[in-house]
Formats: structure tokens, sequence, C-alpha cells
């Protein structure tokens, strides 16, 4: 096993509902257990399917089975799929020495929508989550996953960005491999193209 | 792709906690399983439904819960092995028949039958934090809590093996973070149920009479009691004499490892973690609490161990006399869920030590940036709802008749109604299908002088699961009342699953449709039917039905799901758009401020509306309603 550097390491995907970030858990989860880990998942997701913040908690151990819970400020990676859920997991799970992969297309909430709130200015937001963390990458995802035709395959372009930022003991083969036993073949070529484009965003950033 | 029942035995695969639940019981050989559906335990089911056909089980949505326990507890008595499952507050329907079965037996065909109840602290998806351990003692039947989603496969299987010997179903309790967790599990063999159904009609079995049978019952849960004494299922860790002893169950368990590490007192802190809840293991908590001074107790919500640890410590005789911490003593609260910092603030107050989280100078920065950037994510009905096309009209038929009616509404997604971004139109909700039942009580208090028009909600599966009964006494006590169908063709809620109303069954046979329409009008309603989407028609509708008081009327207001729509037709209905030169923006604000779909809004930049093209799904339904007719909707070939 590769070493990993704390342990458990704690993994934070978050977004909204309906952008698939409990598949990336499992994708991510179900990579880390074949290759020796002890991992769990916690799934909150309450009523997702009606626009609310979704989060999932991963927990990946070489020692022995964690719970799914993350102990409040103990979060040692935050891949978001939405920068106002980036924002909302470091007030939760931040520290110092936090790392945070965010796409940068913000899903406005249904009281911005209706003006009862206001989005945070996009340029703060990213500079206070760059401020709040030991390292941040922005990715385009929303944007990169549209070019390739497929709105839906913005949570595979994060699974390529988070494999680059080296954060995990997770190589690109493993996660090609999950990919290929979970996907039907028909959505591999979209899914392949999809992990290289963000797993090359962040390569080109590091 | 692999599935729960292609998986090969001894591989260890990721598997949720249904999902390990569903692995069970094949492995247990049930044959049987019946549910409805209902968050946190929806997926067990689901993941049971498409491998029916190829283990050759049955596998069924059923009505409700209540019901669902009976074709189960009818598999046992026919000498197979069934699971029926629930969220915590279907338990409720299911009682009536479980508080009777209990005394019955389950036969002497060998049958054996597991109750699965996935409660949910903190009430993520529910109305209530029920805790359904106390309905096991009050039942007197077995109740096991996994502690991580293998303990959830093996302890399904256990619990049927333990059903059959003891010829008494057996509770398997659920709660979120186990039903929602995913973890490692090592997978056992499938075996081929080949069980034949068959019924000995020389017996019979009842509670009656009922204190000998409950007689009997006592005398099996007190020798079941010993055997739990020694189980596996209750594991200890830490020191041979700890200077603290924590006694869990369930999520506690991994809370108070994560808390344990996080204040680095490994050396000082044992952990025992119960998962043979009832009959309590009072010898086993005994000998443990012999060896230490100290015992916090550490549980979600009630304190159900707490009472019990409590009792063990002074009965027969008293074991020393430890510190006894946990919601007695205020170190733990009675709401919520468990979590790691619960008990990472339990054993610091106990043991006198300073934790934080994260250095003090982050804590002020974090907190200070979200509270000027972090906005609430408030739910709201999807773009499309037809649920809120039916509030919509109902909210104007209300304004148009003008005489307070009140509404009455009970559980499903329209129940967002009385969310931040709902209507605020029903004033009464609680459990399923008390919205046509408290809507009858309303009606029937004319003598009182009440007048006002009575409105009840429910969706397509609600009425089946729980209305029909309230709909036939507003019938039979002459109530003066309106019930309101909202037939969306799903029970969309809990994860589209199908019901009686659909015509397919949960292995996607088709079956017969059971036509609400004609069974409303079977008991004397008058009927009426409208498409949500036609907002005059059904405005209209509603006023009428609000002021005809001959007998009971029903409104069923038809449109399929959107979500479900999309997925089978996988096109939009229409292209819409704002015309800015018609759009008023603020000084109307009708679409996005009442109608408040999140496919339309405002636009900062133009102080107009504007569509949301990645949220909008073009049901065209705010091009229909704007008074200016500003959006415009255009029919897509």
């Amino acid at each position: 096993m590769m070493a990993i550097s704390a342990d458990p390491l704690n993994l934070i995907i978050c977004g909204v509902g309906g952008q698939g970030n409990i598949l990336m858990s499992s994708l991510v989860a179900s990579a880390l257990t074949r290759k020796g880990y002890y991992v769990a998942i916690g799934e909150t997701f309450g009523a997702a399917q009606r626009g609310g913040a979704v989060f999932s908690s991963v927990r990946i151990s070489a020692r022995h089975p964690y719970g799914p819970l993350i102990p409040e400020g103990r979060a040692h990676l935050i891949l978001g799929l939405e920068p106002l859920e980036t924002m909302r997991m470091l007030q939760k799970y931040g520290n110092p020495e936090v790392v945070c992969i965010t796409n940068t297309q913000p899903v406005p909430p249904v009281g911005v929508l209706s003006k009862k709130d206001e989005y945070p200015d996009h340029d703060e937001l990213k500079e206070t989550i760059k401020k709040l963390t030991r390292r941040a990458w922005f990715v385009d995802a929303t944007d990169i996953a549209l070019k390739l035709g497929a709105a839906i395959a913005t949570n595979i372009v994060m699974v390529g960005a988070l494999l680059a930022a080296s954060q995990l003991p997770l190589e690109r083969k493993d996660m090609e491999s999950e990919m290929w036993n979970t996907f039907p073949r028909e959505r591999m070529e979209l899914n392949l193209k999809a992990l290289d484009r963000g797993f090359n965003t962040i390569h080109s950033q590091n | 792709m692999p599935n729960i029942a292609t998986h090969s035995p001894g591989s260890v695969v990721l598997l949720q906690g249904n999902e390990a639940i569903a692995r069970g019981a094949l492995e247990g050989g049930a044959q049987v399983c019946t549910a409805y559906p209902g968050t946190p335990s929806s997926e067990i089911i689901a993941t049971l439904a498409p491998v029916a056909k190829d283990r050759g089980i049955h596998v069924e949505w059923s009505i409700n819960e209540k019901v669902a326990t009976e074709v189960a507890g009818a598999a046992a008595f026919a000498g197979l092995r069934s699971l029926s499952a629930m969220k915590n507050a279907g338990l409720n329907v299911a009682m009536d028949f479980l508080m009777h079965l209990n005394l019955s037996t389950l036969g002497d065909r060998g049958g054996g039958m597991v109750v699965v109840v996935c409660d949910d602290p903190q009430a993520h998806a529910s109305g209530d934090e029920e805790d359904t351990r106390w309905t096991a003692q009050m039942a007197n039947v077995p109740l096991l809590e996994p502690g991580n989603p293998q303990e959830a496969k093996d302890m399904t299987k256990w619990a049927l093996d333990l059903s059959e010997e003891l010829s008494c179903y057996c509770f398997l309790r659920g709660y979120t973070r186990l039903s929602h967790s995913r973890g490692p599990v090592k997978l056992g063999e499938l075996p081929s149920p080949t069980r034949k159904a068959n019924f000995d009609t020389s017996k019979g079995y009842s509670p009656y009479i009922a204190p000998p049978k409950h007689a009997a019952l006592i005398e099996k849960m007190a020798r079941l009691r010993e055997r739990f004494e020694s189980s596996p299922f209750n594991p200890y860790s830490g020191p041979e004499h700890p200077e603290l002893l924590i006694i869990c169950s369930g999520s506690g368990g991994f809370c108070s490892l994560d808390a344990v590490e996080a204040l680095g007192l490994t050396k000082s802190v044992g952990i025992l973690r119960l998962g043979t809840l009832w009959p309590f293991p009072q010898d086993l908590v005994r000998s443990y609490v012999a060896r230490t001074g100290k015992v916090l107790v550490v549980e979600e919500v009630d304190p159900f161990l707490e009472v019990h640890v409590k009792e063990a410590i002074v009965s027969p005789s008293p074991v020393g006399s430890p510190e006894i911490y946990g919601k007695g003593s205020g170190h733990i609260g009675y709401y919520g869920e468990m979590t790691p910092d619960v008990v990472i603030k339990a054993l610091s107050k106990i043991f006198n030590l300073e934790y934080q989280a994260r250095d003090r100078r982050y804590e002020d920065e974090v907190q200070n940036a979200a509270s000027q950037m972090v906005i609430d994510r408030g739910m709201a009905w999807c773009p499309g709802c037809p649920h809120r096309a039916s509030f919509f009209a109902l909210r104007n038929a209300i304004r148009k008749d003008g005489r307070k009616a009140l509404v009455t509404g009970d559980i499903g997604c329209y129940a967002l109604d009385i969310f931040p971004y709902g209507t605020h139109q029903t004033n009464v909700l609680h459990c399923m299908g008390s919205g046509a039942g408290t809507a009858c009580g309303f009606g029937e208090l004319g003598q009182f002088d009440f007048k006002q028009p009575v409105v009840a909600i429910c969706g397509d599966s609600t009425f089946f699961h729980a209305s029909v009964p309230a709909l036939i006494n507003a019938v039979y006590n002459k109530s003066n009342m309106t019930l309101v169908i909202l037939d969306n063709d799903v029970t969309a809620m809990t994860g589209f699953q199908p019901h009686p109303g659909t015509g397919r069954t949960a292995t996607q046979e088709a079956t017969t449709i059971v036509d609400a329409e004609a069974l409303c009008r079977s008991l004397g309603c008058r009927v009426e039917i409208r498409d949500p989407f036609d907002t005059k028609a059904t405005t209209a509708a509603l006023v009428e039905l609000m002021k005809d008081e001959e007998g009971v009327r029903v409104l069923i207001l038809r449109r399929k799901c959107e979500l479900l729509r999309m997925r089978q037709e996988r096109k939009q209905l229409f292209k819409v758009w704002v015309t800015p030169e018609k759009c008023t923006g603020e000084k109307c604000g009708y679409c996005y401020q009442v109608l408040q779909c999140p496919g339309i809004s405002w636009d900062k930049e133009t102080g107009k509306a504007r569509v949301q093209e990645t949220l909008c799904v073009g049901c065209g339904f705010c091009a229909d309603i704007c008074p200016l007719k500003a959006i415009v909707k255009e029919e897509i070939a």
C-alpha cells in the first residue's frame, strides 16, 4: 500500500443534489478498497433531488475501519463541485492544513433566484477559499464537461482533477479500471475524456 | 455490471448499509421481502427487487407497512424466511400486527422473519426522531443493532436464524448513519432457497389467550438473554481496567473511537459496543462495569442503554458505585444524532481536557468569512414539478373563495409547502394519510359553528397507504371536505417506487392498475380530474368543490412527476424565454418571487426575470401565469 499523508485521511466531496457526488465518493472509495485500505463513506443528502446541499465524507485508513463521520475541523481534502458548498464545508471542517479542489461554476440557491439572498461575489469567494486553505485549485469543470457535450460529466472531470492533485494513494489507472467496472461501455469514451481533461487541468497548474 | 447477488462469496466489496442488509437477507435465505418505501430504509427493497427473478424470491412494494409485515408474517407461517423493512415512522403503522405476532409465535413450520427498522436520529428525512429500541422492549422481541455495514449483513442473516429458532420475529435496528454509509463487507455464501410454502391446517395461531402466551414469550426472552451475554456482537476494545468505560451501540461505537483517539485517551478509556440490545445483556454490562470507576453511556436520542445500564448496576446486587455519565448527567443531549464531537465534548468535560478542533485564529477567520458568504441552500420543488402548479392554483382558489379555507396535508414532496420556499397554504401536516383524516375531523365540526372550507392534500401513493380509510370515514360520517389527490404516477420522494395505481410491481411486472378515481366514485364521492398545469381549470374546480357541500368531494390533479417524465421521455416540452421589453422585473416578480421555480430567476444585471438555462426543464408553466405575457414558450417538435 502507498503511504497516506494522514491516517485516517478525511476527504469531503460536496455539492448540490443531482451533481453526482455520491457516485464520485463511491468510485474513489471502491478503488481504495481494492487497494486494501479501510474506507468508510457517509452520505448526507436529506432530500437531495430538491436542490439542497449534499456532501459525502470519505475516510481512508491503512490501520483499521473508521466510522463515516469526520470530526469538526478535521478535513484533509475537500473536493467541491460548487464554490459556495466548498466554503460551507470549510466553515465546519476546514483548518490551516486543508487542501481544496473546487469547480468554479456556481449553482445559485433558490433564495438567490427568488431575490431573497445574494450569492457571494465570485472573486471574493475564490480569494477567501485560497486564504483558508494550504493549497487551493480551481477547475472550470462544468465548462470542460459542456465542451465535451455533457454537463453530467462534470463530476468525472473533478475526479480527474482529484487524481492529479496527488493527495490520495490512487493512480489514474486504478480509477480507470474502477470506471470500467462501474459504467456501461457506451459511457466510457466520454468519461475517460472527462477524466483526462480534469487531470490535465490540474497538471498545468502544478 | 456486478450486483448484490453476483458478487462472489469471500470477496470484500464496498456496500451501503442498506445494500448490506439486502445481501444479508439473501445469505440468510429470505424468500419473501416486503416494504413500503421510507427514507432511510428504501434501498433495501430497491436492491433486492432487481435480483428477485434470478434468485427465485418474491420482493414487493406493499401498500403500507402493516400489510408489508402481514405478508412477511404469512410467509413465515408457511415455513419460509422473510424480511420486512421500514423507516421509523413506518413501524407505528405495523405495530398493531406486530404486537400480536409476538404472542402467536410464527407457527411450527420452521419459518423465520426479520423486521428491519431504519431510525432517523436528527430527522434528516423524517418528522420525528423516534427510537425503535423501546418498541422491541414493549413487544419483548429480540433487537439487534449493527455498528457497521459488515455487521448489518451478518446480523440480518443471524436475525433470520434466531427468528426461526425462537419462532418469533426479530428486529434489526438501522439508523441513517448505517443505512446511508458505505464500508467494506466480506461476503458469505449465497444459498439457493428451495423451501416450499405450506400450512398445516390442523393448527391455529393467534395471540389468544394472551396471558399464558405472554408468559411463554417472557420465558423465551429470559433464555435468549443468557445467550446474548456471550455474543460476539458485543465487542470490547481497550485496556483491561479502563479508567472510564464507554458503553454504546450503533453509531456510538465509531463516534467514540474517533473521540478517544482525538483526545489521546486510548490507554485509559475502553469501549463496550453492544449489538444485542434486547433482551439486554445485563450480566455482561455488570462484568465490564466492575472493572472501572466511571461509565459514559454514548447513544443518540433516547437514554435506552443508560436506563438499562443503571438498572443492571444495582440489580440484583450493586456493582461497586461507579459514576455514570450520559444524558442524565447532562454530558450528552436527548435529541439529535451522535457525532464524534458530541463524544469529544463529553469526554473533555469528564477528564477536564482542553480540546480545540483547530487553532483559534483560523476559527475566527473562517466564521467571520462564512457569516458574510455562506447563505442557505433551501429545498424547493424541482423545476417543472406539478406540485408547484397545484399549490399555486390552491392559493388562488382559497383567495377567491374568501372564507379562510383550511388545508391539511401529509407526507410526500408536497410537504415542502410548509418549508421556506413552499406556498404556506398547508395549515396542519402530520403523518401518512392524516391530511384526509384531520380534514374529515374538521369537516365534522359544522354543528359547532365551523364554517371554513376544508381541503385535504395527499399524494397518489399516500392515498393508497392510509388515506382511503379516512375518506370512507368522511363519507360515512357526513364530513364536509374536499380531498385533493396530487397524482404524479409514482412514489417520488423516496426514489420513484411504483404503487398500486401505477400498473407495475417492484420487479417491474405489469399488474392491475388500481383506479383511484373509480374507487372514490364507488364510495359516492363527487370526483373531478384536472391537469394542474391548466391553472384556470384547476382553480375553478377548487373554488367550485369548496362551495359544493353535498357529500365528500375529490379532485385528482394528474400530471407525471417531472423527474420521472424526463427520465422516460428524455425531451423538453417547450423552449422558454423572457422578452425583456415586456418584463417589468422588480415591479412584478410574479414568476421568481411568487411561483419561485428555480428555472426562472431575477437577473441582477438587467433587473428583469431570466430563464436559468441549466435548471429550466421547459415545462412552460411560468409562461402561462406571467401577467405581462413577457415569458414566452414555444413547443419543441
